[in-house]
């Protein structure tokens, strides 16, 4: 199923313009009110846009030119959310069979897909329960074989696994990667690896707005947006082309090496490196690294092996002997080195 | 359980507490202590006594009935949609819950009554409702309404939408999610507010005294029919009034034990 969405919410400035192929995957990202949660109900009706229209396939789901909407129930979308939301006063089995019934079989019917789809999330043998009796994982693993014991033509998924213990959200990745598989489909999430693991496609929106997307490995591998780079674990400094180096907004020059074709004197650029490839010093370092920031160490972290030194714009990666022998703690001031070998420069 | 929990209740103030609640009780206490027990069956069980209980027990009910049909609409609207004058129209329905029963009573004779309003209408059906057993139902609708319309509605907003939502994005025509979702997760105050409407109606006397009259066994509720006792019977007054009691009681029990479902 092939959706095309353009929309505008003007209360909660948001402004979007999405495609999903047939059978594709594709997971948004962004900060905490970025819109995306918008994005999922303008798609599944729950919100109206101020203008714009979306066609699912050859049927419309709304168009603001001409006053066309469909109701949520006729658009075949359907949503996830953070929540199980499973009807408490049904039973599990009732749960799921809740879409078909609800949409013409019969009970018998609706209840023999219903156990179907509870078998493909391994929770068959929680049938007979009721919503209260299940843990947060059981509940949400019902959730998924609900939603999808309707059949829905686009499954909207809004940070499905937020709101899980996170021993469980392993178990519920692979669910989802096993329903998800040819599927299209739209999750919103704040986690790098279910941009990995469950989609094909990302879309990273920002104050309402997006600001970049493409393909999962080409936007981790050289994100553009600020929010990119971070989820990427990458730093990235965003501004003009300038003698071979970008100019941040900032006014840091960060030299670097033009990846493909060279950035036109002028023209916006991003240059991004690794947290690892950034070298910590107390004085000023003398010799050939082109790039030295003088900063001021903000907030030190651990990260496995390594210590992650967060200053105002960049961040580094060094060892804990390191950290020992440099005295790090928050307020130090530093030099940060990089190599230009070390910086990809490409366009914005 | 939580008896020995800090409570932060300043100690005097256990003292206007009790006065409050001696207040109430007492004049019930005082009530209950001049019943001839030894008379009490047979003061209830006369013809009229009895004429009058099962006309109320009918009413009132014929008034849930119609709390519930015409209510629960009410209580969505206003608890689901919003549109001008929403707040006007809220309240509107609830004027009844302030107003003196004798205003609606007469409200009620200036708009069903044979000159009234619809009284033509009404006349054309070969229909003769003032003073009737219909103007005692509606009598006792239009001062109950109102109080399943506000449970409800509260029931309905605190209850949100969540579920609706999911209902429908699983492919749920809105009559199937009011009726398999919206309606089943609001039972308990629905009942809660049915039984507060019936104990509303069951007690039901200005607006029916002046819209309805009081005919036995037609018109007479067991209100009006205390109400007459008092003078020529005081006995049975009293005897009856202990009923009522009793059904108030058991209607508080009620709500609570249907409140309790929901925490």
């Amino acid at each position: 199923m092939t959706l095309q969405l353009t929309a505008t919410v003007e209360d909660r400035d948001v402004e979007v313009a999405i495609d999903v192929a047939d059978g594709q995957t594709v997971a948004v990202l962004g900060p905490n009110g970025s819109g995306k949660s918008t994005l999922l109900s303008v798609v599944a009706g729950i919100v109206r846009p101020d203008a714009g229209r979306a066609t699912l396939d050859r049927t419309t789901l709304f168009d603001a030119a001409d006053g066309t909407w469909r109701a949520p129930h006729e658009r075949g979308t359907g949503l996830l959310a953070q929540d199980p939301l499973l009807f408490p006063h049904l039973s599990v089995l009732d749960n799921v069979a809740f879409g078909p019934r609800s949409t013409g079989a019969t009970r018998r019917d609706s209840r023999a897909t219903a156990l179907a789809w509870l078998a493909q999330v391994d929770a068959a043998e929680l049938a007979d329960r009721r919503p209260s009796e299940l843990s947060g994982g059981q509940a949400q693993r019902v959730a998924i074989a609900r939603a999808l014991a309707a059949e829905p033509r686009l499954l909207l998924l809004d940070e499905p696994m937020a709101a899980l213990d996170i021993t469980v959200v392993p178990a519920m990745r692979q669910v989802l990667r096993r329903v998800l598989d040819g599927r299209s489909a739209i999750i919103v999430t704040h986690d790098v690896l279910d941009a990995l693991l469950l989609a094909d496609h990302v879309v990273v929106m920002e104050a309402g707005r997006i600001v970049e997307h493409g393909p999962t490995r080409d936007v981790l591998a050289r994100p553009r947006s600020t929010f990119g780079a971070g989820i990427a674990g990458l730093n990235l400094a965003r501004g003009v082309a300038e003698a071979g180096a970008v100019r941040a907004g900032s006014g840091l020059l960060v030299a670097g090496l033009h990846e493909g074709a060279t950035v036109a004197e002028g023209s916006a650029a991003v240059a991004v490196f690794s947290p690892g490839a950034v070298s910590v010093h107390r004085e000023r370092p003398t010799g050939s690294p082109r790039n030295v920031f003088a900063a001021t160490v903000r907030e030190l972290e651990p990260r496995g092996s390594q210590v992650r030194i967060q200053t105002d714009e960049i961040s580094a990666d060094v060892t804990a002997p390191v950290v020992a022998e440099l005295d790090l703690m928050p307020g130090t001031e530093v030099f940060l080195a990089v190599k230009a070998s070390e910086v990809a420069i490409y366009e914005a | 359980m939580s008896s020995a929990r800090y409570s932060g209740v300043p100690r005097w103030v256990y003292v206007p507490a009790a006065a409050g609640a001696l207040f109430i009780v007492l004049p019930l206490a005082a009530m209950a202590s001049r019943v001839e027990w030894g008379s009490f069956w047979s003061l209830i069980t006369s013809e009229s006594s009895r004429h009058a209980l099962l006309l109320s027990l009918r009413t009132s009910s014929m008034a849930t009935l119609l709390c519930v049909v015409l209510g629960v609409p009410m209580a969505l609207v206003l608890a689901r949609t919003s549109f001008r004058g929403q707040t006007l129209l809220r309240s509107l329905v609830l004027l009844p819950l302030v107003l003196p029963p004798v205003v609606g009573g007469i409200a009620l004779l200036y708009t069903f009554g044979r000159k009234g309003l619809l009284g033509e209408t009404i006349d054309v059906l070969g229909l003769q409702i003032a003073f009737s057993t219909t103007a005692v139902v509606i009598a006792q609708t239009f001062v109950s309404l109102p109080f399943l319309v506000v449970s409800l509605e509260g029931t309905l907003r605190t209850a949100g939408q969540r579920y609706e939502v999911v209902a429908s994005t699983l492919g749920a025509r809105p009559t199937t999610v009011l009726r398999r979702v919206t309606l089943p997760l609001v039972l308990p105050g629905l009942a809660a507010g049915a039984v507060l409407s019936f104990a509303r109606a069951l007690g039901e006397f200005g607006a029916t005294i002046t819209f309805a009259g009081s005919l036995e066994g037609v018109t007479r509720t067991l209100p009006l029919e205390i109400y007459l006792q008092r003078e020529s019977d005081p006995d049975a007054a009293v005897a009856l009034s202990l009923v009522l009691v009793v059904v108030a009681v058991l209607v508080i029990g009620l709500v609570r034990g249907t409140r309790s479902d929901v925490t």
